[in-house]
């Protein structure tokens, strides 16, 4: 459990560490939560670390034109505490709530876990169905991608090499909007066995699963029968339909699909009591 | 035998905080991988991947000129070093010859394959991945029964059954029991592999220094460690030093001498340097041993008023590739108290110990008890649900009278002393069992699915006399009084979390009249404490306890007789720490008796000098204790889940020293049961991989999974030592999966479960649910 | 290449030389001779090895000593000052919240945290604080009991 060697750098600015990740093999460190670990079991090798947590300017978060600007390098823990986010972006909060332990929050950053794009990782649910956005920047450049764009499969997204995600936008919330994130844990690591984050507003819904498939998804089919039918049973059931889900030996298919329909009616009923 | 001592106002049986804690808190203690010294080097063991392969080749060129790296070694290397021992003996046992580094064959994955040696474990762990090993993959079989089903790949060629044993017991006349029986129920049960997972990971430092090796070892015996090395190194026992530091937990998993404490100690001696090999937690799954592993065919014999006749297990086990120190002993224990806590006259069981290309299973909390507890409390809960009888009042009908003590069981045990009914109705009481069942069929009208299961056991521990324990089953102790009236206690047992640093130190302080703080308890070295046998099986203190109360009465004759002495008088007795003159009524201290003992400038008539005196205690039997556990379930049926809704136990561990400490054990042991009910499995795949071969896909149970435990205990004495005791550790495990088991099932009894396997994952419980229909 | 870092560790100042793939646990247990933090996974789950950095209790196994640079580290052994222990500390003896001991000093860091951002943890708080601490010995019962008694003495 010892990592191969390594370069090391922690520059101060955003510049400087664009520029850093432009050479050779060199990959991002935020929280290093996941990279950590992959390093020490030797599935990851980078020759360069580039360390973020030196860089101004890629934490916080701040309200700007009816959306919240989150930093790329804000913890977990930051997420579920802040008073901001509490109130006019709930469903993140709670997502960030339900990630692993303390120690994990307090190191975790959402832009880690939004770049790593793990199958099991519960952000990706709760950005989905806040429709949030992300800003990516490069030697020269920024671009923000919608984070249904930015997600593309297991483990894989639209960072482009040298590329570094500096924040996460999501909207501020609309009076009278009611959220909820439900999560199946697997107990021994405490990730998702599937997780269901559900938005509801003037009675249209938005729901993004984690942990049933390869990534994460909107289930737009059954968005669309909640609209159609406002029945919270029918929707949820179609939650899992025509989906390839995920087998192991925590939770076969079949279970995971049952689950997922099962957390998808608890989290729209419990988004449904909270929304006015 | 002794009668037991109750004394007024006594350190024994108060909650007292532990002597051992302020070293703990503070993270001063030294656990094995504390240890540092000049030179020391690191050892890394490079593993198979395979469960069975022929090793065509081995080149370790590259790794040993890697730099930093001072040695590697292999199977070759070693081939004077005596094998990894065995230390049970069965019938026509087969024992495979097992070497501490594979000579041309792995048979499990982890199999150790060579040793890279360096000057940090940075760069030893970048050496393994420099050595190159030529592996011919052969077939594997990972599941017992599949080892014996005709064709199976051999683990061992040499045996192509993978039969390493069969074993039969009866007492009683079985088969006429089944003939006469009323009522007969049938089930196959299983007690699933379990990996121990102590929080720390075995490991060992070595030196050779001046002709004497010395080996720190995260064990709990370290003198059979020291007896067992020194004949697997061929090096003379007395220059041979065992040092069991702290140690972070064990539950049976170091209760064994590995491949590692040999080998270490070789390559100390080959290198002559200090060297340290710490175990990683996936060496920790893959090599260590692992627990459990039975598949239990069971049939119980009964009269239809439920009255029980007769029962009868074939029981298999599975043992993985090799015997560790007490492997094919373990299902044995299982057979012993098969009948558990009634009246079964008649039983028989045979055994079958199965090869698999696995790590081998042994001592895991519980050790054999557990398995057969689960067994037999299943099936007194089937032939509940066979006759529609209450599962409280059949246990009741059945149990062992009070008054039929000391038991002779239908396997040749003699169960020492209880009162089984009376932690059952205390225990039935604090759930309030008649309001409860109510509660409960309103519940299932309202479509809950709510669970009330119970469990009573009986456990054989305090191991144990010596002629049924493989490697003597006495305890010993030495007290001895400093010249400045400080007492040191030495005991041959090894604890390691128990807290018997505090609980002898009650003993020793009540018995000598002295504080607590004036009593040092030192244990776990081999060149400071006389021999010891250690600490497993709940013996610490239920046979280490007694040695140190024998050791304290000894020197207490000699504390009179230097009382007289100085008091100048024939009538003298010790309490409370002073030696009184029963005629004038003068008293002389403790210590000033001490210190004339030691200064010695008299000496009473054919006393030695010095203040000291040592006990090895035999105990004429083992120690029986038992108790109750009720766990009351609600499922999700929607999802399978299981909530632990409430979970009382009342346990009979006899007469209780710290009642803090015992609750500790309890606690701890609930804990683990629940563990193996609901979480915990060690997964192999056919092909031998481990699937759960990190925690982070082997869910030991973390705060937020388990219930409050409400324990409280009924204190029957056993009179097989003077202190009344009986042993804790193990009980809660032993008590608890059955209770947690049964309680599902009770839930789930209305949609036509008759029993699930362990462990209760939701999706087990979903799909039986779902089959079941929705009632 | 070594990297030279400077590190606060309970109140002290320390500058090595390191390899970058130094984990923190092995600088703080190896280098620096402080063996109070414990490794009992290596795979972030047990939190045996749990220390403060900048006041976050963190996971020294899944942190490399060169991101602590310039950052104050408190480990165990420096939660008792002048001796007195420090209240966690002391609650865990006076409850009997450890066994063996060995998950106990990250257990009594994460209780350190948990208590500082809630004063008045309810059961099922303390419990789900803790997820990321495995202790095999207690059952957690007199571990909760210990917080529970900490956040009493704090009041
Ligand atoms: C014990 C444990 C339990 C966990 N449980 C959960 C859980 O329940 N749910 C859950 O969702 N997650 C869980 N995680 C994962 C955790 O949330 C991680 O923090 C997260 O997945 C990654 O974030 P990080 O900041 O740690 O990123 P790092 O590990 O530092 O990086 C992850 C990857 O993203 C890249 N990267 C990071 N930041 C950026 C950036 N700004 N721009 C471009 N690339 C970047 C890195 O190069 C790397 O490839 C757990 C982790 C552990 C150790
Ligand atoms: S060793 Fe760091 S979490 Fe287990
Ligand atoms: S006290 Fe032993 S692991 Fe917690």
């Amino acid at each position: 459990m010892i990592s191969q060697s390594f370069e090391y750098s922690a520059p101060r600015t955003l510049a400087e560490a664009l520029a850093l990740l432009a050479g050779g093999d060199a990959k991002v460190l935020a929280g290093g939560m996941s990279l950590i670990p992959m390093m020490k079991l030797r599935l990851a090798a980078p020759g360069r670390l580039v360390d973020l947590s030196r860089v101004p300017g890629l934490t916080g978060i701040r309200e700007q034109g009816g959306a919240l600007h989150i930093g790329a390098m804000t913890t977990h823990y930051e997420v579920e505490s802040s008073a901001v986010l509490r109130a006019k972006c709930p469903l993140l909060a709670e997502t960030a709530s339900a990630i692993g332990d303390v120690q994990v929050r307090n190191m975790g950053t959402i832009g880690g876990s939004a770049a790593h794009a793990d199958p099991a990782a519960d952000y990706p649910a709760a950005l989905l169905a806040v429709e949030a956005k992300v800003t990516l920047a490069r030697k020269g450049g920024e671009r923000t991608l919608a984070f249904s764009d930015f997600l593309i499969d297991t483990f894989t997204t639209a960072l482009e090499p040298g590329e570094i995600l500096t924040g996460v936008i999501v909207p501020v919330e609309p009076a009278g909007a009611g959220v909820s994130y439900q999560k199946m844990l697997q107990p021994a690591s405490g990730f998702a066995i599937v997780g269901v984050a559900a938005r509801v507003h003037n009675g249209s819904v938005r729901i993004g699963v984690t942990g049933l498939s390869g990534k994460a998804f909107r289930a737009a089919a059954a968005e669309k029968i909640f609209a159609e039918t406002r029945d919270v049973q029918k929707a949820a059931a179609a939650v899992p339909l025509g989906v390839e889900a995920n087998s192991d030996i925590h939770a076969s298919a079949d279970y995971r699909r049952h689950v997922a329909a099962v957390y998808a009616a608890r989290a729209l009923n419990a988004a449904l009591s909270r929304a006015s | 035998m002794a009668t037991t001592i109750t004394k007024p106002d006594t350190l024994v049986g108060k909650r007292i905080k532990r002597k051992e804690d302020p070293r703990l808190i503070t993270g001063t203690a030294t656990y094995v991988d504390d240890i540092q010294m000049p030179g020391m080097h690191h050892a890394c063991i490079l593993r198979s991947p395979h469960a069975a392969a022929r090793i065509r080749s081995i080149n370790t060129h590259a790794a040993a000129g890697h730099p930093g790296v001072v040695a590697v070694f292999t199977g070759a290397d070693v081939a004077g070093v005596g094998p990894v021992p065995c230390g049970a003996s069965l019938p026509g046992l087969r024992v495979p010859h097992h070497s501490i580094l594979a000579k041309d064959r792995v048979y499990f994955v982890g199999h150790p394959v060579a040793v890279v040696v360096a000057r940090d474990r940075y760069i030893a762990t970048d050496a393994l991945d420099l050595i190159e090993v030529d592996y011919d993959v052969l077939p594997a079989v990972a599941d017992p029964e599949k080892a014996l089903a005709p064709g199976a790949p051999a683990v061992h060629p040499e045996w192509p059954d993978n039969i390493a044993f069969t074993y039969h017991q009866e007492g009683g006349e079985p088969d006429k029991a089944f003939a006469e029986a009323e009522v007969v129920v049938k089930q196959r049960i299983t007690s699933q592999r379990l990996i121990p997972t102590a929080m720390e990971t075995r490991g060992v430092v070595a030196e050779h220094r001046a002709g004497q090796l010395t080996i720190w070892s995260s064990t709990q015996i370290p003198h059979l460690m020291r007896t067992l090395v020194a004949m697997m190194l061929g090096v003379p026992e007395n220059l041979l030093r065992v040092v069991t530091p702290e140690v972070g937990g064990g539950f049976g998993s170091k209760l064994n001498v590995y491949a590692e404490e040999a080998l270490m100690g070789f390559v100390a001696m080959k290198i002559g340097k200090p060297v340290k090999w710490i175990e990683s937690r996936r060496e920790n799954y893959l090599c260590t041993i692992h627990g459990r592993g039975h598949v239990d065919y069971y049939e119980i014999a009964a009269r239809k008023d439920g009255t029980v006749l007769g029962l009868k297990l074939k029981l298999i086990q599975d043992l993985g590739a090799y015997h560790q120190l007490l492997t094919p002993a373990i299902p044995t224990l299982s057979v012993l108290m098969m009948p558990g806590l009634y009246r079964f006259r008649n039983v028989s069981a045979d055994i079958i110990g199965a090869f698999t290309n696995c790590v081998p299973t042994d001592a895991y909390r519980g050790a054999g008890r557990p398995e057969a507890t689960h067994g037999v409390e299943r099936m007194m809960d089937l032939l509940a649900v066979e006759l529609k009888a209450d599962p409280a009042e059949i246990r009741l009908k059945n149990f062992i009278g009070a008054d039929e003590f000391p038991y002779a069981t239908a396997t040749g045990l003699s169960y020492d002393s209880g009162d089984y009914a009376k932690p059952l109705k205390k225990a039935l009481d604090i759930v309030d069992y008649h309001h409860l069942r109510q509660e409960q069929a309103r519940a299932k009208a309202a479509g809950r699915l709510m669970g009330v299961g119970l469990s009573t056991y009986g456990e054989i521990c305090a191991f144990g006399p010596s002629p049924a324990t493989p490697a003597g089953g006495w305890e010993s102790a030495t007290v001895k009084v400093e010249p400045t009236g400080k007492v040191t206690v030495m005991t041959g047992a090894s604890p390691h979390g128990q807290g018997e640093e505090t609980t002898f130190a009650q003993i020793a302080a009540d018995e000598l009249g002295v504080t607590m703080d004036d009593v040092t308890v030192i244990h776990g070295d081999t060149a400071v404490v006389q021999y010891g046998i250690g600490t497993f099986g709940s013996r610490g203190t239920a046979v280490g306890g007694p040695a140190l109360y024998f050791a304290i009465q000894e020197l207490k004759k000699k504390i009179v007789k230097f009382g007289a002495m100085l008091l100048d008088s024939d009538d003298v007795s010790f309490s409370g720490g002073l030696c009184v003159c029963n005629k004038s009524g003068k008293t002389v201290p403790l210590a000033a008796i001490a210190g004339a003992s030691y200064r010695a400038m008299k000496l009473p008539a054919g006393e030695q000098p010095g203040m000291m005196a040592t006990y090895f205690w035999e105990p004429p039997n083992f120690a029986f204790p038992f108790g109750a556990h009720i766990a009351v379930t609600e499922i999700d049926r929607d999802t399978g889940q299981v909530a632990i809704k409430r979970y009382v136990a009342v346990d009979d561990c006899g007469k209780i020293i710290n009642p803090l400490l015992v609750d500790g054990q309890v606690h701890g042991g609930v804990v683990q049961g629940i563990g193996q009910a609901l979480y915990e499995q060690a997964v192999y795949d056919d092909n031998g991989q481990l699937l759960t071969g990190e925690l982070t896909d082997y869910a030991i149970p973390k705060a937020s999974m388990v219930p409050w435990i409400e324990s409280s205990h009924t204190e029957t004495p056993s009179p097989v030592n003077p202190l009344g005791v009986k042993g804790v550790g193990e009980a809660g495990t032993i008590g608890c999966s059955p209770a947690v088991v049964n309680s599902v099932v009770d839930a789930l009894s209305h949609l036509g479960v008759r029993h699930i396997d362990m462990p209760l994952t939701p999706e087990r419980i979903w799909k039986l649910i779902s089959a079941g229909g929705r009632a | 290449m070594k990297q030279t870092i400077t590190v606060t560790i309970n109140g002290k100042a320390y500058s090595h030389e390191v390899e970058p793939r130094l984990l923190l646990i092995h600088y703080l247990r190896e280098v620096l001779g402080l063996t109070g933090p414990h490794v009992g996974c290596e795979t972030s789950i047990c939190g045996a090895c749990t220390v403060a950095v900048d006041g976050r209790a963190v996971k020294s196994c899944t942190m490399f000593a060169v991101q602590a640079d310039g950052r104050q580290v408190v480990t165990i052994e420096g939660l008792a000052a002048d001796g007195a222990l420090h209240p966690v500390q002391q609650a865990f003896w006076e409850q009997h919240g450890l066994q063996c001991g060995f998950c106990t000093p990250g257990m009594i860091m994460t209780s350190r945290q948990l208590l500082e951002r809630n004063p008045s943890p309810t059961e099922a708080e303390i419990r789900h604080g803790l997820e990321g601490n495995l202790c095999r010995c207690t059952g957690y019962q007199h571990i909760v009991n210990a917080v529970k008694a900490a956040a009493q003495a704090g009041k």
